[in-house]
């Protein structure tokens, strides 16, 4: 018997292991084309256009969709120069000063310990701001103080340190103060800390234990809290308004897709911040190279992050050397940093794999190889000081290349490089890849192949034009079928987003939103691959990220998440005794 | 004591083992462990990025090995102070050890630690992206395969089985571990809880109710095995024997996972990675034991004698696996780094691993013997390693399951 039931288990198993696996897979390929061809109605139309093409709907923008007409609200989506930006939205990012800063004027006013080191050693300029110039020379100071107590320490335990011990908050203050200091709430502290003068309370900032100027931050005003963030580490404040800007951006833009796609593409094009001089490169990167392009050519997209510093950095492509070059092997000045003598291949592959041919693209290692000989002396001049584009000629391979069959004559200088952008920004294999992706990020982890075809068709007949290929798919019966309806599970990103603007939360401090997605699993701008964030539903399917949603939920509605005001009420359903229930609901991960 | 089951056990795996197993069979070998016994558990760890395997496992009898890095490669081992913190660290008068690996020597001495050389996957690709999918998914070349080989490989279960059985720490499940048999990650092991009592219950009731199938399974398995550790989160855990883990966060998965295991709530497989090996530029600091790879290294060995140290008699029955998805050219780049190659190296420590050994066939360094002119060939399939641990040390003999389309020859490591 026991025998008899084991049989027929394994042939039950052999078949779903064998044949049966692919007649079932057919059989539900077949299942799911035809809820593609399902039309929605009308008002789940609304909302899948805004659950796709927003970071989730507020209170009254189905009804205003609605009002406005689905198609005329998508045709302003798709351009968005003509959506008038929320002014709340201005003023929030108002104080985040380093997002409208060139690469340089980010080094000079948010340097790190060692630039100011140098900028005291007059090596470095010092900001023209006056005020700035006195904070740094501060900084150096207890900086070097530091240093000096430290090393004093190793080297001799037992004699006293040189240096005065650091000046403590009970020296500074008055009894009075000094209780509100240690006992009050954050509030308390905040009004004590104003009621200072402008003198003492840059001592007293100093003097203050990290952990009371931690709490400080979230009651304080953007401006003074700029203040406090800068005594902890000027280089920080870049990464900060980085993450800040992006959190508030999805949360308050009326250019809904214009960020969408901004993040899409970033992610396509992904560069990792914390690698060396990218801390500073990133920022006018997403703002030159990536923003005014996701609507536009995909070849000036494509050229635009190739000739970026940042790229250029992260793919170490600034150090590929030709190794027939003028300048490659014994010919190198000794002042030359060792370490630029020869070909780099990192980004010749990253760019045919990952942001245009797709792997499967049909290319080969020669093709790989011959890419970065065209593209070395694509460099930068001053990588450290915030950089910019330079092409070296005297690093160059000058000699014949051949890249997907195409000949590339001898001698073609800065046009080596640009002609396989060229190649492969036109190349059939690309128009596919960016389809099927951007169909994977807006329609379907599996997107329906008639729809990528189209939308490839749309990319060839167009020379590459973003906005007619979105205009394809967003178009299409498929984005609007059952197939496509609520199918996608939020990245961590589109979770802690669009519960924000569900329950119309006010934020007035965007890092501890920012902490939040990474918690769920998303540091942002910290994707150390070139891969980007996976665009697919099981990228983020897993027990431990599913736990943080439903945490992060509860502390929204209850107001525990730091910069964000929530008025409980609205985070709560009538049946649920426990707001923030519906934001960590299965229903609410889906878009 | 060595039980009549356990002897029945092994010499019919041993039968089994070479092809189809009647279920039955399997059935009954497995019948007997009761519920909370002891079972065997695989340790898997990815380093991402693809780590520099000769730099690793440093071949300072191949000549050719110095020709090919002028300026990044390690030195022959030496008994000279002054220069013994910088050289290669002998192993077998071949092989030597990065000198920031000081942290593994003992062990492989005790024979506790095995090395295989010149092995890895035998799909051609150098994308990262599809090599660590591939040797995830445990299918080279199959992009089709939807389950990853750790999933596959755990034993079919009896009775009802742990809902941590699988566990992965870090923010997402790999590749490896997802498929039908639940897995669940993990960011440590306090935050997985949900915070509010009440709303973890109103949680569990909507997940359970919900239409959508992928999340209702998901649900289900998050808190069942939220249940299952809540004894261990009230508890503060001091690692055992003085182990000192490194600070980061490989370090902390390693802590963590070896205080599952400790807890005995039914850990078969876990798994932590550790990225940052795709050393393009600067390999190596101004000296050998300086730099980029020399820290990190530094960081990954002393988390795993830290988890060695801390396990104590336990690691008789673990076995921990570490890969990474190819090595790199053998010949150094214009930046004294390396770019994408092919074969590599795997560490395989445990109580019952026949260490002290490095495995497999040397290729060679020779232009002629370089797999495609320019990266060390390859001469065992990292299949071989993971099947022998999936068949020998967890006694799942399905291997034709866990690696379909291959057959796994036995290196003779447990």
């Amino acid at each position: 018997m026991r025998q008899r039931a084991a049989a027929i288990l394994s042939c039950t198993l052999a078949l779903v292991a064998g044949s049966g696996a692919s007649a079932y897979a057919k059989k539900k390929a077949i299942a799911q084309n035809k809820l593609f061809q399902k039309q929605l109605a009308a008002d789940q139309k609304i909302l899948q256009a805004l659950n796709r093409l927003t970071f989730g709907p507020r209170p009254g923008d189905a009804q205003a969709v609605k009002a406005l007409g689905l198609k005329k609200w998508i045709d302003r989506q798709l351009h968005p120069e003509s959506i008038p930006e929320n002014p709340i939205l201005e003023e929030k990012l108002k104080t985040l000063e380093t997002l409208r800063m060139s690469g340089p004027e980010l080094v000079s006013n948010y340097p790190t310990p060692q630039m100011v080191r140098q900028m005291v050693n007059g090596q470095l300029p010092f900001p023209t701001d006056p005020d700035r110039k006195r904070m740094l020379t501060k900084l150096m100071e207890k900086y070097e103080e530091r240093q000096k107590a430290g090393a004093g320490a190793g080297a001799d335990a037992a004699k006293p340190s040189p240096m005065p011990p650091a000046r403590g908050l009970a020296d500074l203050l008055d009894g009075k103060t000094l209780r509100t200091f240690r006992q009050g709430n954050p509030q308390q502290r905040l009004e004590a800390f104003q009621a200072l003068p402008r003198e003492k309370q840059e001592e007293v900032l100093e003097a203050m234990p990290g952990q009371i100027r931690q709490a400080l931050l979230t009651v304080a005003p953007a401006e003074l809290r700029r203040r406090f963030e800068m005594a902890a580490g000027p280089q920080q404040m870049v990464a900060r308004d980085l993450v800040e800007g992006k959190l508030l951006r999805a949360v308050y833009s009326d250019r809904q897709l214009d960020e969408v796609l901004t993040d899409f593409w970033y992610n396509h094009f992904n560069v990792y911040l914390d690698k060396g001089a990218d801390r500073y490169l990133v920022t006018p990167y997403e703002r030159e190279a990536i923003r005014p392009h996701v609507l536009g050519k995909f070849k000036d997209l494509l050229t635009a992050t190739a000739k970026s510093p940042a790229m250029l950095f992260y793919l170490d492509n600034w150090q590929s050397v030709g190794p027939d070059a003028p300048r490659a092997g014994r010919g190198i000045p000794k002042a030359a940093k060792k370490g630029t003598r020869g070909l780099n291949e990192n980004y010749g592959r990253e760019l045919l794999e990952l942001h245009t041919l797709g792997v499967d693209g049909g290319y080969t290692q020669a093709d790989v190889t011959e890419a970065a000989r065209c593209f070395t002396g694509w460099t930068i001049l001053q990588p450290q000081r915030g950089g910019e584009f330079v092409f070296n000629a005297r690093v160059h391979d000058n000699g014949e290349k051949t890249f997907l069959g195409v000949k590339i004559p001898a001698g073609g200088g800065i046009t080596d490089g640009e002609k396989v952008l060229d190649i492969v920004a036109h190349h059939p294999s690309t128009a596919r890849f960016i389809s099927t992706k951007l169909a994977q990020r807006f329609v379907a982890d599996e997107p329906p192949a008639t729809l990528v075809d189209r939308m490839a068709a749309a990319f060839i007949k167009t020379d590459g034009d973003l906005r007619a290929v979105m205009k394809v798919m967003l178009e299409s019966k498929e984005f609007f079928s059952q197939g496509s309806y609520r199918a996608k599970l939020k990245s961590p990103l589109e979770v802690v987003a669009s519960a924000v603007r569900a329950v119309n939360g006010d934020v007035t401090y965007a890092f501890p939103l920012a902490n939040q997605v990474t918690q769920l699993g998303q540091p942002l701008y910290r994707k150390a691959e070139p891969t980007g964030y996976s665009n697919h539903s099981k990228e983020w399917l897993n027990s431990g990220g599913l736990l943080a949603r439903m945490n992060f939920a509860v502390q929204l509605a209850d107001n525990k998440v730091p910069g964000v005001k929530v008025d409980a009420a609205k985070a709560a359903r009538p049946e649920d005794p426990v707001a923030g229930i519906a934001i960590g609901s299965p229903e609410f991960q889906k878009r | 004591m060595p039980t009549r089951r356990f002897f029945l056990r092994d010499s019919a795996l041993a039968m089994v083992g070479v092809g189809a197993s009647p279920l039955w069979l399997e059935r009954a070998l497995y019948a007997g462990d009761a519920p909370g016994a002891r079972k065997k558990i695989l340790v898997a760890i990815f380093q991402r990025g693809a780590a520099d395997g000769l730099n690793i496992v440093v071949p300072h009898g191949d000549p050719a090995y110095y020709d090919l890095r002028p300026t990044i490669a390690i030195p022959r081992p030496t008994a000279d102070p002054a220069k013994k913190d910088d050289a290669a660290i002998d192993l077998d008068g071949f092989f030597g050890l990065n000198p920031a690996l000081a942290s593994l020597k003992g062990l492989f001495d005790q024979k506790h630690l095995a090395i295989v050389d010149a092995v890895g996957s035998p799909d051609p690709t150098r994308s990262h992206f599809d090599a660590q999918d591939y040797m995830e998914s445990g299918t080279p070349g199959r992009k089709a395969t939807q389950d990853g080989w750790m999933n596959r490989a755990l034993p079919p279960a009896v009775g009802k089985p742990s809902a941590v059985r699988a566990v992965s720490l870090g923010p997402v499940l790999p590749r490896a571990m997802r498929g039908h048999t639940p897995a669940i990650a993990m960011q440590t092991i306090d935050s997985f809880q949900v915070r509010n009592a009440q709303a973890g219950m109103q949680f569990e009731q909507a997940y359970a109710a919900t239409k959508d199938p992928m999340l209702q399974a998901a649900g289900r398995e998050t808190f069942e095995a939220v249940a299952l550790l809540q004894s261990i989160q009230k508890k503060a855990y001091t690692p055992a024997a003085g182990a000192e883990y490194p600070r980061g966060r490989f370090g902390q998965s390693l802590l963590q996972i070896a205080q599952l295991i400790k807890s005995d709530v039914g850990v078969e497989m876990a798994f932590a990675d550790i990225g940052g090996w795709d050393h393009h530029v600067n390999e190596l600091g101004p000296r050998p034991s300086e730099g980029v790879l020399a820290n990190l290294l530094r960081e990954y060995g002393q988390a795993l004698a830290a988890f060695w140290a801390d396990m104590g008699d336990r690691m008789s029955d673990v076995v921990v696996v570490s890969m990474s998805e190819f090595g790199r050219t053998a010949k150094e780049n214009g930046n004294r780094g390396t770019d994408h190659g092919h074969a590599n190296s795997m560490f395989i420590m445990g109580g019952d691993v026949k260490g002290g050994k490095v495995y497999g066939k040397w290729p060679g360094l020779q232009k002629e013997q370089l797999y495609e002119g320019r990266d060390l060939a390859l001469t065992t399939d990292f299949r071989d390693v993971l099947g022998e641990l999936v068949s020998r040390h967890l006694g799942n003999p399905s291997l034709k399951t866990v690696f379909p389309g291959y057959e796994p020859h036995i290196l003779g490591l447990v």
